[in-house]
């Protein structure tokens, strides 16, 4: 049974009734004899408030036709995200069997393909669901960031870096070595998901205009040339097992798996889960991560999908997502209600502010020029397009997000984002 | 009615409990003082997850969260080696003993010594010096290895060696019978690159703790610190806390010891430095040298990353990350062993040292200015008895001498760090054997432990993982 531990405390704690908190306090100095009170129970007496009343409300009938569909929702998102993924894995196996420009091309393309969906599902983040609880979730085998290149394979500056060289530590290359060494000795050695994928399709990016130029090569000719391509298949391999273990989880027709418990929650507990994961992605994430470190450093480094020149996209593909949850649309799944409606039904005037925001930040990520790097080389002017761009998408997804919370205490929850 | 009631039988059973006990009564803090949520005053957050020894202070504006991000960024990302085409992150070594901060402070958190199942874990080093003491009074380092063992380097140059544990048991008993062991460590160099360290050498092994809340400690007026100290023990109660007078190489003057196992840096910012110095081999506005011995040849002939390798924008932007990270809320409070472990907390001492509630003085950053904490600390050095002791003097604290270490964020340690290794080696394998290891002043509170109940005992765990 997966543990639904909520990720986040509601409000101060409800004080217990004094009369309990009385005899607790007799039972603990009978026990702890050492002590001098001479004025015990003044001191030993827990004060406590009273946690203060929900001030918004709740349509219950709807909120759970909101839940469920968002349910189904996540369901189609996963989907997509796994079938997309899949026929990547195509794609890969093909270019491994014969390596050659033709089927390198193949393999980049579909896993650009692949990666919007993925985006799509990240607003399903943050609240500790399948993809990323403490125990077994994987999201940091999926889509951890920045990578650290030399963990993996070669860099210019080191010809015999990474695991795909280190046939000592690392004689055989499985989905369950690559994901063990994950993160291992520190948060940038990553060995898998996307951006590992990333990198051994296109290589790093040097270019000035366009992305990685990583030549087919080397997966014929070069050194390691078939250990990296075991590399790939194997975390390819590894990418789909984790999306597809996401993906059931969510799957309908079933009670026995984390949908079943989350639709069965109070609906305070979900709604709580489902803001707390479009808020978290829109300034924590979105803004801060993704934009506004790459922004500031002018470090292609920092930008999301450095390799490929994706992170426009990519990042398109996130403010998707969010306006997926609120709005209740989702490709692949039915018409439903989504956030937005239920708020609606509370405070009109709030939601309609907030889905003008969601729609603004939309707007004006894509306006962001691609490649994303671009916007970042010493010479790109503060006040030009691209840069001033950057800057209204941290702004709108900041004040996007105060709007979520807000609708969120409309609801009679309180959340709290990074 | 009720209250009154309650207040008569519960000093009657107190005076009953009182028959027996000739130890001085422990200082009296209150329990609402010790159930307080919001460890961090304004910094505090209330997410609890993996990641909530990282979030900004709840309490920062958000014109500063570009400066934490970026922060944020260069704490978590590995450095490489010069030259590099990562001109921004190069630099690394060339000896050093991690590539990131987060290598050892994972997740903002607190490392494990290695173990059979992580054996080249980052997290624990060992400082090095001989008898004697440097131009400002600190450490004497040794010349051919300097104060700190390097245990990696870049290709082409020497590591200075590697560090070896060995652990052998000891074992206790509690008052009601029940028997625990601890683990007593031995450290000494494996393979030294440059000659024998000599006879004389003192290893102090030191683990990477959680960074948590270091800005409000850093804005703690030294005159709350200093009045607390009790040097020569003048109230009797077998608890001295003496501060550290240390040399701040930012301002070029000696300056009280806050940071370190045993308070002998000033500020986050020198903290930093020497972490950036020491331990990734990255020099920094505050200390521009490679940690290059003389006898390092390959070492000094190595190329750098520039001077400094970071330069002081990101310096300083990982600095202001460290100092505005938020305080995680405590949790729990309303559960009746955590308020009995509160009680049990109290009534063992342990407030003495670890100081539940300070007070913040003015700061150059306004999240961490004017706030009431509860860190758990009095930032004073105490002598914790033969058993912990390093035996390596650092300016004014003696070798049996640390500083009381916070408490505040130590319930989330097995959560975010996936261990629950304690003290400044991590010898400790729980928080009992943590307070296990209590002797010197610390004796007595250990000793008040041994003789709770099971259940009290238990409940005294449960408060701690509380906070």
């Amino acid at each position: 049974m997966r543990d639904l531990e909520n990720s986040v405390q509601r409000g101060p704690t409800r004080g217990l009734a004094l009369r309990s908190v009385a005899v607790i306090a007799v039972a603990g100095l009978a026990l702890v004899g050492c002590s001098s009170d001479d004025d015990a129970a003044g001191d030993d007496v827990v004060t406590t408030t009273e946690a203060p009343a929900a001030t918004g409300s709740l349509d219950e009938a709807l909120a759970a036709e909101v839940i469920g569909h968002y349910a189904d929702g996540v369901y189609a998102s996963y989907t997509n995200s796994l079938d997309t993924a899949t026929t990547m894995q195509g794609a890969i196996d093909a270019f491994v069997a014969a390596p050659d420009d033709t089927t390198l091309a193949a393999a980049r393309e579909a896993w650009i393909d692949a990666r919007t969906p993925y985006g799509l599902t990240e607003a399903f983040r943050f609240y500790g669901g399948p993809i990323d609880n403490e125990d077994d979730g994987p999201e940091g085998r999926i889509n951890s960031w920045p990578l650290d290149e030399q963990y993996i394979d070669y860099t210019v500056d080191t010809p015999d870096s990474g695991i795909i060289a280190n046939t000592t530590d690392f004689p055989e290359l499985t989905p369950e070595v690559l994901a063990e060494a994950n993160e291992q000795g520190g948060e940038a050695n990553l060995s898998t998901g996307w951006h590992a994928i990333e990198f051994l399709l296109w290589g790093q990016d040097f270019s000035a205009d366009g992305p990685g130029e990583r030549p087919a090569t080397d997966y014929t000719t070069g050194a390691n040339a078939e250990r990296r391509g075991e590399y790939l298949s194997a975390i390819t391999e590894l990418l789909i097992d984790d999306l597809t273990m996401v993906t059931e989880a969510w799957a309908p027709q079933t009670d026995d798996n984390y949908r079943g418990e989350f639709v069965a929650l109070p609906a305070e507990d979900a709604l709580n889960k489902m803001i707390t994961g479009i808020g978290e992605l829109s300034r924590g994430e979105l803004a801060g991560e993704r934009l506004n470190v790459a922004f500031e450093e002018r470090s292609q480094e920092d930008e999301h999908s450095c390799f490929s020149d994706n992170t426009t996209a990519d990042l398109l593909a996130n403010a998707q997502g969010i306006a997926n949850v609120w709005n209740g649309t989702y490709d692949g799944a039915a018409d439903g209600p989504g956030l937005g409606e239920l708020v609606s039904a509370t405070d009109e005037e709030l939601a309609s502010g907030t889905t003008a925001k969601i729609e603004a930040s939309l707007t004006v990520i894509g306006e962001i020029p691609a490649p994303f790097d671009q916007n970042l080389t010493a010479d790109a002017p503060d006040d030009g397009p691209g840069r001033t761009a950057i800057t209204d998408a941290i702004a709108d997804l900041g004040t996007q997000t105060d709007s979520i919370v807000e609708a969120g205490k409309a609801l009679g929850i309180e959340i709290e984002v990074s | 009615m009720r209250r009154a009631f309650t207040a008569a039988v519960a000093a009657a059973i107190a005076a009953v409990g009182l028959a027996g006990c000739s130890d001085p009564p422990p200082e009296r803090v209150s329990l609402n003082e010790l159930l307080a949520t919001d460890l961090g005053g304004g910094t505090t957050r209330n997410i609890v997850n993996q990641n909530a020894f990282g979030l900004p202070a709840k309490s920062l504006p958000g014109e500063d969260r570009a400066d934490f991000e970026v922060g944020d960024s260069f704490f978590t990302q590995n450095w490489v080696i010069a030259p590099a085409s990562t001109t921004s992150r190069d630099g690394l070594g060339p000896t050093f003993n991690a590539t990131a901060c987060a290598s050892c402070h994972v997740r903002d958190g607190k490392a494990s010594p290695p173990t059979a199942e992580q054996p080249r874990a980052p997290g624990l080093l060992f400082r090095l010096s001989v008898p004697g003491e440097d131009e400002h009074g600190g450490p004497k380092p040794l010349a051919r290895y300097g104060g700190q063992l390097q245990d990696s380097s870049i290709p082409g140059v020497p590591a200075e060696g590697s560090m070896e544990i060995s652990y052998r048991n000891v074992a206790g008993t509690f008052a009601d019978g029940e028997r625990y062991t601890l683990q007593a460590p031995t450290y000494s160099v494996k393979e030294p690159a440059f000659g024998a360290l000599g006879d004389d050498v003192m290893i102090g092994p030191r683990i990477a703790p959680a960074i948590t809340g270091m800005g409000l400690l850093e804005a703690v007026p030294e005159a709350t610190i200093v009045a607390a100290a009790d040097p020569d023990d003048d109230d009797d109660d077998g608890i001295s806390g003496r501060v550290n007078r240390v040399w701040d190489e930012v301002s070029q003057k000696e300056a009280l010891g806050r940071f370190g196992w045993k308070a002998n840096v000033p500020s986050v910012r020198q903290q930093t430095a020497g972490a950036f110095s020491g331990d990734i081999g990255v020099s920094s506005p505050v200390f521009d040298e490679q940690d290059c011995p003389s006898a390092q040849t390959e070492c000094r002939a190595a190329p750098d990353g520039g001077s400094p390798e970071v330069d002081i924008q990101t310096f300083e932007a990982v600095v202001f990350y460290t100092r505005v990270l938020a305080v995680p809320a405590a949790r729990d409070i309303d559960k009746p062993d955590v308020q009995q472990g509160a009680r049990v907390f109290r009534d063992a001492g342990c407030a003495s040292c670890h100081t539940p509630t300070l007070k913040t003085g003015p700061s150059d950053i306004k999240a961490l200015a004017a706030q009431t904490i509860h860190p758990y600390t009095d930032l004073l050095l105490h002598d914790m008895g033969p058993g912990l002791a390093d035996g390596r003097p650092d300016n004014d604290a003696s070798g049996a001498e640390w500083r009381t270490p916070p408490l505040w964020g130590i319930g989330l340690v097995e959560r975010i760090n996936g261990h629950t290794r304690f003290l400044h080696d991590g010898r400790a394998r729980s928080l009992m054997e943590a307070i296990l290891w209590h002797g010197g002043e610390g004796e007595a509170s250990r000793d008040r432990v041994l003789a709770l109940s099971a259940a009290d005992r238990a409940a005294l765990i449960s408060y701690l993982e509380s906070r």
